[in-house]
C-alpha cells in the first residue's frame, strides 16, 4: 500500500514537472510602470532578454567622409534622390546601404556593373524608393520615431528583403463550401496573433486599410450606435500583433482598468498611434506601388508584396535596435533634399480600393 | 483496525483497503409501478469503490432522457462537422487545433435574421438543439426527482445554470437586436469572446453584478471546502452520516459545531450548511446572468458607469496629460 501510494505520487510529480515543462524558469524581471498599486508592471524575462540581444546591436560606423568637393549629381548620372551630397558621402553611403542590405552580393545586387547608371535593375528601382521612404519616416513621422529615426539596417540587418514582413492569407479551405466557415480566426500556430485563436490576420484592415480600431464605448450608457461586439476581436489580434513585436505587455500603452482611457494611458499609446498610421502609409504609398515587376518568388500567395508591419523594425523589442542611435551617422538618410515626397492621399482611400485582389 | 485515540472504527472512503461489496441494492418501493421496475438492474466494478460508490446503474432514460440525447448529438456532432471541415477533414489536424476551432455566431449585419449555413446559420442550428436537448434535460431531472420523491433541489440548482447560459446565447442577444453578440461554440473562442466582452464594455470588474457573482464563486469554494473538511474531520464519529446527525445530533455534529464556534464563534447547523452552499452556487449564476443581460442594453461601459457613480477611484495622474492623438489633431 504503502509502496504504491509512494509510486502514485511519483508519477503525480512526473506529470507535474512535465506540464512545467513549457514555462519560463523564474524569476522575472518586473518593473513598475505605472502609478503604485495599479498592476502597472513590466514583466521581462532576463534570461530570454540576455540571449536576444545580440541580436538587437547596430553595426559599426563608417568613418565621417569629405563634405566638399563636387555634387554626387555632378560627378555622377542619373542621381535622383542623393544628388545633393559630395561624392565622398555619396560613396559611403552606398557602402553603407550595400553593408545594410547586400552584403553577400555587394553593389551588383542593385546596380548593373557594365553602367552604375543604368535602371534597368528592379532592385535598383526599389532601393531608391526605399531611400525616400526612409527619408520620409524620418522627416514627418518624428512622432513616432523621435530622433532615433530608422535606416535600412532597422529592417534589413544584412538581409536582402527583412526577415519580417507579411503577406495577405489566401482564401481559407472552407470557403465557398456549406459548413466549416472558419471567419478568419480559431486558428493554431498563427505567428501573427501570437498563436492566439484571434482572427489572424489583423494587418489588411489596419496596415492596409483604415478600418476603426476603436470599440469600447465612450458614455456610461448605451446613447451613441454601438459598436459591434466582434469588432473588438480584431482589434485585440491587431494589439496581440503589437504586444508580440515588441515584446511588451499591455501596460506599455495601456492602464488595463480602462484600455480605452487616453487621460489614463502611459506616452507609449500615442506614439504607437502614430506607428499605426505610419506603418499604414508606407505600405500604401511605398510597398504596394513596388508590386509590378516583382520577380514572383518575393510575392505572397495571393501575389501580393511583402509588407511592413511592427515587427518589421522592432523585431521583439520595445525600441528597434534598443534604441542605438544610427541615424546620427547618416543625416543624408533624415530628411528629403527637396521637398517631401509624401503624397498621403492614397493612404485616405477606403479598404476597397487598396486592398489586393485575391 | 488503525489504533486512535477513540476506540471508533476509522473509515475513509479513499484509500481504505476495507470495500464494501454486496448484492445491488434496489431501494424502497417506489409509488408507481414503472418507477419501481427501474430500479432493477446495475452492475458492481471493483475500481469504482475507490472514487465512489462501486454500483453503476440502472440509468433511467425515459422519453425525455432518449429525446434530450438526440437533440444533443445533432448539435453535438454540427459543431464537430463544421470543426473538421475547417481542418479540411484531416483528422490529426483537428486534434492539434481542438482548442482553436470554433463555430462562431453570424456577423452583425445579419441582426437577428436566419443566416446562411456558413454564415452563422450552423451556430444557430447547434445552438439550438443543444439548447432544447439541455433543456430537456432540466425537465428529466425534474421528473426523476419527483418519481423518487425527492425535493427539486438539483433542477432549480441546474436551472439557475441553464438561466445564464440562456441570457449569453438568446436572452441578451435578442435584447441587443443581434446574434452576433453571443458566444462561440469552442474552447479558446469562448474565452476570446469574454476577454472580448469585457473589453467592449468597458471592463466587466466593474460591473455590481459580476462582483457579486464572484463572491458567490469565491463564496461557494470557501464553502465547499469549509463543510468538506468538516465532514471528512469528524466521519471518524460517524459525522459522514450527515442526514441521521441532522434529526439526530450525536457526537460527530456537536464536534464540528463547537470547532467552528471555537475558531470562528458561530457555527453552521448540519442542515443550514447545505442552504448556505445551495444558495451560494445557485446565486452565482443568477447574479452573474443579471450583469451579462445588464452589458450593451442598459450599461454601455461599466468602467465610465463606475465613476459616474463614484465606484471607481482616481489615480494622480504621473505622465502629464496624454491627449487622444485622434482629437489632438
Amino acid at each position: 500500500m504503502a509502496q504504491t501510494r509512494f509510486a502514485l505520487i511519483a508519477a503525480a510529480g512526473v506529470l507535474a514537472s512535465t506540464l512545467l515543462v513549457g514555462c519560463e524558469r523564474l524569476p522575472m524581471d518586473t518593473q513598475q510602470v505605472g502609478y503604485r498599486g495599479t498592476g502597472m508592471e513590466q514583466v521581462t524575462n532576463p534570461r530570454i532578454v540576455a540571449a536576444n540581444a545580440p541580436r538587437h546591436v547596430a553595426p559599426p560606423v563608417l568613418d565621417p567622409a569629405d563634405a566638399s568637393g563636387p555634387r554626387a549629381s555632378q560627378a555622377y548620372q542619373n542621381v535622383k534622390v542623393l544628388g545633393h551630397l559630395s561624392v565622398g558621402e555619396f560613396t559611403r553611403t552606398m557602402i553603407a546601404i550595400t553593408n545594410w542590405v547586400s552584403p553577400e552580393q555587394g553593389c551588383v545586387y542593385c546596380h548593373n556593373p557594365a553602367n552604375f547608371a543604368d535602371d534597368s535593375m528592379q532592385t535598383k528601382i526599389v532601393s531608391r524608393r526605399m531611400v525616400q521612404m526612409t527619408q520620409e519616416i524620418n522627416s514627418t513621422w518624428k512622432n513616432h520615431v523621435v530622433d532615433t529615426g530608422v535606416t535600412c539596417y532597422t529592417c534589413h540587418r544584412g538581409k536582402n528583403v527583412p526577415e519580417y514582413k507579411w503577406f495577405a492569407d489566401p482564401p481559407a479551405p472552407s470557403a465557398g463550401r456549406m459548413l466549416g466557415n472558419d471567419f478568419g480566426q480559431n486558428k493554431a500556430g498563427k505567428k501573427s496573433v501570437g498563436n492566439a485563436s484571434l482572427p489572424y490576420d489583423p494587418f489588411t484592415p489596419y496596415f492596409l486599410g483604415k478600418d476603426e480600431i476603436r470599440f469600447t464605448a465612450t458614455t456610461a450608457l448605451p446613447v451613441n450606435a454601438q459598436v459591434p461586439l466582434k469588432q473588438a476581436e480584431v482589434t485585440h489580434a491587431l494589439m496581440i500583433h503589437m504586444s508580440e513585436g515588441l515584446g511588451v505587455g499591455c501596460v506599455n500603452c495601456h492602464n488595463t482598468r480602462a484600455f480605452a482611457e487616453w487621460s489614463q494611458s502611459p506616452p507609449a499609446r500615442v506614439q504607437s498611434w502614430y506607428g499605426i498610421r505610419m506603418v499604414r502609409e508606407v505600405n500604401n504609398v511605398f510597398m504596394v506601388p513596388l508590386t509590378p515587376g516583382q520577380p514572383k518568388e518575393r510575392l505572397g500567395r495571393t501575389g501580393d508584396i511583402a509588407k511592413v508591419n511592427c515587427t518589421t523594425c522592432h523585431q521583439g523589442v520595445n525600441k528597434p535596435l534598443n534604441g542605438a542611435k544610427m541615424l546620427t551617422a547618416h543625416p543624408e538618410l533624415a530628411k528629403p533634399a527637396g521637398a517631401p515626397v509624401r503624397t498621403s492621399a492614397l493612404s485616405e482611400l477606403p479598404l476597397s480600393l487598396i486592398k489586393p485582389a485575391n | 483496525m488503525k489504533k486512535t485515540l477513540f476506540p471508533v472504527p476509522y473509515y475513509q472512503n479513499l484509500f481504505t483497503k476495507v470495500r464494501v461489496n454486496a448484492p445491488v441494492f434496489p431501494g424502497v418501493p417506489l409509488e408507481r409501478e414503472r418507477d419501481t421496475a427501474e430500479r432493477a438492474g446495475g452492475i458492481h466494478a471493483h475500481v469504482l469503490a475507490r472514487f465512489g460508490n462501486a454500483q453503476i446503474g440502472p440509468i433511467y432514460l425515459g422519453f425525455l432522457g432518449v429525446a434530450s440525447l438526440i437533440f444533443f448529438v445533432i448539435g453535438f456532432t454540427s459543431i464537430g462537422w463544421n470543426m473538421l471541415v475547417q481542418v479540411n477533414y484531416s483528422p490529426i489536424e483537428f486534434v492539434k487545433q481542438l482548442f482553436w476551432l470554433s463555430v462562431d455566431p453570424p456577423s452583425a449585419k445579419y441582426g437577428l435574421q436566419l443566416p446562411p449555413l456558413n454564415e452563422g446559420g450552423w451556430w444557430l442550428f447547434a445552438g439550438f438543439f443543444i439548447t432544447v436537448s439541455i433543456l430537456l434535460w432540466w425537465a428529466r431531472v425534474y421528473r426523476r426527482a419527483r418519481a423518487l420523491g425527492l425535493g427539486t433541489h438539483v433542477a432549480w440548482a441546474f436551472a439557475a445554470a441553464i438561466w445564464l447560459f440562456l441570457v449569453l446565447g438568446l436572452f441578451r442577444p435578442v435584447l441587443m437586436g443581434s446574434w452576433s453578440e453571443a458566444v462561440p461554440f469552442g474552447i479558446f473562442s469562448h474565452l476570446d469572446w469574454t476577454t472580448a466582452f469585457s473589453l467592449r464594455y468597458g471592463n466587466l470588474f466593474y460591473n455590481p453584478f459580476h462582483m457579486l457573482s464572484i463572491v458567490f464563486l469565491y463564496g461557494s469554494v470557501l464553502l465547499f471546502a469549509m463543510h468538506a473538511g468538516t465532514i471528512l474531520a469528524v466521519s471518524r464519529y460517524g459525522g459522514d452520516r450527515e442526514i441521521e446527525q441532522i434529526y439526530d445530533r450525536g457526537t460527530a455534529s456537536e464536534r464540528a459545531a463547537l470547532f467552528w464556534r471555537w475558531t470562528m464563534g458561530f457555527n453552521a447547523s448540519m442542515e443550514s450548511v447545505h442552504r448556505w452552499a445551495w444558495w451560494f452556487a445557485v446565486l452565482t449564476c443568477i447574479t452573474g446572468g443579471i450583469g451579462i443581460l445588464l452589458t450593451g442594453t442598459v450599461v454601455d461601459n461599466w468602467y465610465l458607469w463606475a465613476v459616474k457613480h463614484g465606484v471607481a477611484p482616481a489615480y494622480p495622474e504621473i505622465w502629464g496629460p496624454i491627449i487622444d492623438p485622434a482629437v489632438a489633431k
